[in-house]
């Protein structure tokens, strides 16, 4: 089908009186940002929802785009025809043949705005729906509980006809729901983690951690490459802290308490995380944490390294499981770098047996003999290097060498 | 001189020459190392395919770098048809293709392939029924050129490659060393599985080869070593010359449609110039895009066979009763450099097999003549070319071998 507009319906935000304006602002925004390489298309605001005039822009490319804009719940591609039965009957044919996958039940709901059009909605249905039905032999007409519902407005400018509902990413424009601080590994899960904050309007700010030379350049270059990638989604400028992790990670290494050491590495973490969200006004920090997928991600661990901060931990993908979180990240364009195999360095330090049940009082006591350990956390916050990762900007391989060599 | 071999190779541009000194003057660390310089080399490499990726609308992963088009079509063949033996070993190919092409699916047979070579008419175009009627269960790959490198005829691939979509267990192999930068290239719309492309044809180094491996095909290395190219493709990636390679592609690519037209005037002039000369034949069609329609079986019910046309660098004719040879170093007197046959095999004495498996005579298949064109070529070397031709025929008329005639 050659769609000829998109219509496009809100998500949950609607129902959220008082901010609604802002909501739908930024919506409107973020809807012009992905039709900014296809400047023919025309976005229009009505009640409730938005709609692309497309121009001759292709409906396919636009598509791709809007089903990651934060607070779509869904949309429609539709077909716009001059109000004349004879041609409403063929484009209703056309647009079901269009669809995905041959539905078995259906029902027609026309709505006459335009009330000079001489057959009226009920009329209508009946004149539309047996024009689909002689043309589709296996189709049923179930009113109650069809697969596809064919709609078709009769406005005065003309008619639009559409069935196909596309699910948008759904949640809420980013940035309108507060600020939190994503703890970034380069894994698969950590990404994800900031993909669902994201989607759920939270504005992010990335950290990760670097135990140069534990850890290599290219683990570096991954994690900016994620947050390029999530910047896609923000469809802002993400910022993400680099902290150097050496000289705290060495120290909790010379402890030689090794079933501890991811214990002990993953709360001196939510210090420095902590210190740079104060510093940034983050009232809260992601993690990409997923029960009982690692030691460290037992009820009993994440206790014991939780109670290191007073802020709120923020675990999206805390109740999922592996597959799911995988087939996100491949959704979102992160599986593929993140499964390049530079280590990071937690994946660096891991003991044989790590601990699924750390004691609080032994580690807090472990830690109170560490000499400097808050000197060398406040050191690690103060020296923080923060890159601004851009969404238009290019990958560090599509930055390779000189422009004029390619 | 004036150099009219451009299927045979073609004159780099000073860029491309600039682009290969430079990066070979910098980066001479070898890609696989773990430090900052080899890091540089990968990223150059990532560059160079993501560039590759982006000109053929693919992935930069599904692009293998060898070193040139025969070892593209070697990989392609053999390491398919070995890699699926077990779904069958039957392999699809037509009379015309180039040696690597031919001599690989010979080396196929000795390893207990069974091969079909398909014939082509009298204008050097494969039928798709034939193709459809040589499938079998057996047949695991179909191999056919995009434009056959000594006549220039365009061979269907779009309709081969829908009629292969049906038959998910079969992969399409196209060469189309002498398409690129000549005539649109659309892999994914075809679907094509596997393509080779040759650098040294687009004014790009030698050295240097594409293979196309689509998402999911799996190819058996021809090589064993190192693991480099995904493991398709071991030794040391050749980092200069793939940077300077891509960037060929990218001028050949970009100035595709403008070169299609233009050559087209330059061919159309060539093959009028030629009929007005009785000794000459013209081997293929001689309008660049004629509507000639293929008798196909089924055509008359599909309302029309298929469009046959001629790529517009290429003109092959014959002067029957002469010896190629002669006719080639007479025109080098003359200040014109062709060909006869193709160059990999042009100092072997028997009849090209492109001009037999053609149904020509005996002797007009042994007196082939090339001309291919490039940039540098207007309207100042045609009219050279077009005023050299009857002079070169006339001198050489004398020694005509007239029982040869035909």
């Amino acid at each position: 089908m050659n769609a000829d507009m998109i219509l496009i319906r809100y998500g949950e935000f609607t129902l959220k009186g008082r901010n609604r304006g802002q909501f739908e602002r930024r919506m409107l925004d973020k809807v012009k940002q992905v039709l900014e390489p296809f400047p023919k298309a025309e976005v229009t605001r009505t009640y409730g929802r938005l709609y692309i005039t497309l121009h001759g822009e292709p409906y396919e490319s636009i598509a791709k785009g809007l089903k990651h804009v934060f607070g779509i719940h869904s949309f429609s591609p539709v077909r716009r025809t001059e109000s004349q039965l004879e041609i409403i009957q063929e484009v209703s044919l056309e647009v079901m043949r269009a669809l995905p996958k041959a539905p078995r039940t259906f029902k027609v709901s026309v709505r006459r705005v335009e009330k000079s059009f001489p057959y009226d909605s009920p009329k209508m249905n009946h004149l539309v729906g047996s024009h689909v039905l002689r043309a589709f032999p296996d189709l049923k007409v179930n009113v109650k509980e069809p697969e596809i519902e064919l709609r078709v407005e009769i406005q005065p400018e003309g008619t639009y006809i559409f069935s196909e509902i596309v699910e948008g990413a759904g949640g809420y424009p980013y940035g309108t729901n507060g600020k939190a601080m994503l703890l970034l590994s380069g894994g698969i899960d950590s990404p994800v983690a900031g993909y669902l904050s994201m989607r759920k309007g939270l504005e992010l700010e990335a950290v990760h951690f670097h135990s140069y030379p534990f850890t290599s350049e290219q683990a570096k270059d991954k994690v900016i490459e994620l947050t390029r990638r999530l910047s896609h989604y923000s469809g802002v400028p993400l910022k993400l802290h680099m902290v150097s992790f050496t000289e705290i990670q060495t120290a909790l290494a010379a402890c030689n308490q090794e079933p501890l050491i991811i214990t002990l590495m993953r709360r001196s973490m939510l210090r420095i995380a902590q210190g740079l969200a104060e510093q940034s006004g983050a009232l809260g920090i992601v993690t990409g944490d997923s029960l009982g997928q690692v030691a460290s991600q037992t009820l009993g661990s994440m206790n014991v390294i939780g109670r290191t901060t007073d802020l709120p931990l923020l675990r999206p993908l805390i109740m999922m499981d592996k597959n799911d979180i995988i087939r996100i990240a491949e959704e979102i364009g992160t599986y593929e770098t993140s499964i390049l195999p530079y280590e990071d360095c937690c994946t660096l330090f891991v003991p044989k047996s790590p601990t699924t049940n750390p004691n609080l009082k032994v580690v807090q006591k472990i830690e109170a003999y560490i000499p400097r350990l808050d000197e060398m956390i406040a050191e690690a916050i103060a020296s923080v290097e923060t890159i601004v990762v851009a969404p238009g900007s290019r990958a560090s391989a599509e930055d390779a060498g000189q422009d004029d060599w390619f | 001189m004036i150099y009219f071999d451009h299927c045979a190779s073609t004159p780099p541009h000073e860029e491309v020459i600039r682009t290969l000194s430079e990066v070979m003057l910098l980066h001479y660390a070898n890609p696989s190392s773990l430090h900052r310089s080899g890091m540089e080399s990968r990223k150059l490499l990532q560059r160079s395919r993501g560039l590759i990726g982006e000109l053929f609308h693919t992935d930069a992963k599904e692009w293998v770098f060898t070193s040139g088009g025969t070892e593209s079509n070697n990989l392609a063949i053999v390491g398919a048809a070995r890699r699926s033996n077990a779904r069958g070993k039957h392999v699809i190919t037509s009379a015309i293709e180039h040696p690597s092409v031919y001599d690989a699916c010979k080396k196929l047979e000795r390893e207990g392939f069974r091969i079909t070579y398909l014939p082509v008419n009298r204008a050097g175009f494969v039928s798709l029924s034939d193709v459809e009627s040589a499938l079998t269960e057996e047949t695991s790959l179909v191999s056919i050129m995009h434009v056959n490198n000594e006549v220039g005829a365009i061979q269907p691939i779009e309709a081969i490659g829908s009629l292969l979509k049906e038959k998910r267990n079969v992969y399409f192999h196209v060469d189309g060393v002498q398409s690129v930068g000549k005539l649109p290239v659309r892999l994914r719309d075809w679907g094509v599985d596997l393509f080779t492309a040759s650098a040294h044809k687009v004014r790009g180094p030698r050295g240097v080869g594409l293979l196309y491996v689509r998402d999911g095909v799996q190819l058996e290395p021809l090589m064993a070593g190192g693991g480099q190219e995904d493991g398709l493709r071991p030794g040391t990636e050749n980092v200069a010359a793939i940077v300077a390679a891509a960037k060929a592609f990218r001028i050949a690519m970009g100035g595709q449609k403008e070169r299609l037209m233009r050559m087209n005037g330059l061919r159309d002039r060539l093959v009028r110039c030629v009929g007005e000369i009785p000794e000459l034949v013209l081997n293929g069609l001689g309008l660049a895009s004629s509507v000639a329609e293929m008798p196909e079986a089924d055509g008359a019910s599909k309302g029309g066979g298929i469009l046959q046309e001629m790529a517009p660098h290429i003109v092959n004719f014959s002067y029957p009763g002469m010896k190629p040879e002669v006719f080639v170093h007479m025109l080098e007197k003359h200040r014109i450099l062709a060909s006869t046959k193709s160059a990999c095999s042009s100092k072997d004495d028997k009849p090209s097999r492109v001009l037999q498996a053609m149904g020509l005579s005996h002797a007009q298949a042994a007196s082939g003549i090339r001309i291919s064109f490039g940039d540098e070529h207007g309207d100042v070397e045609l009219e050279w070319l077009c005023q050299m031709l009857p002079l070169v025929v006339s001198k050489l008329k004398p020694l005509e071998r007239k029982g040869q005639r035909e």
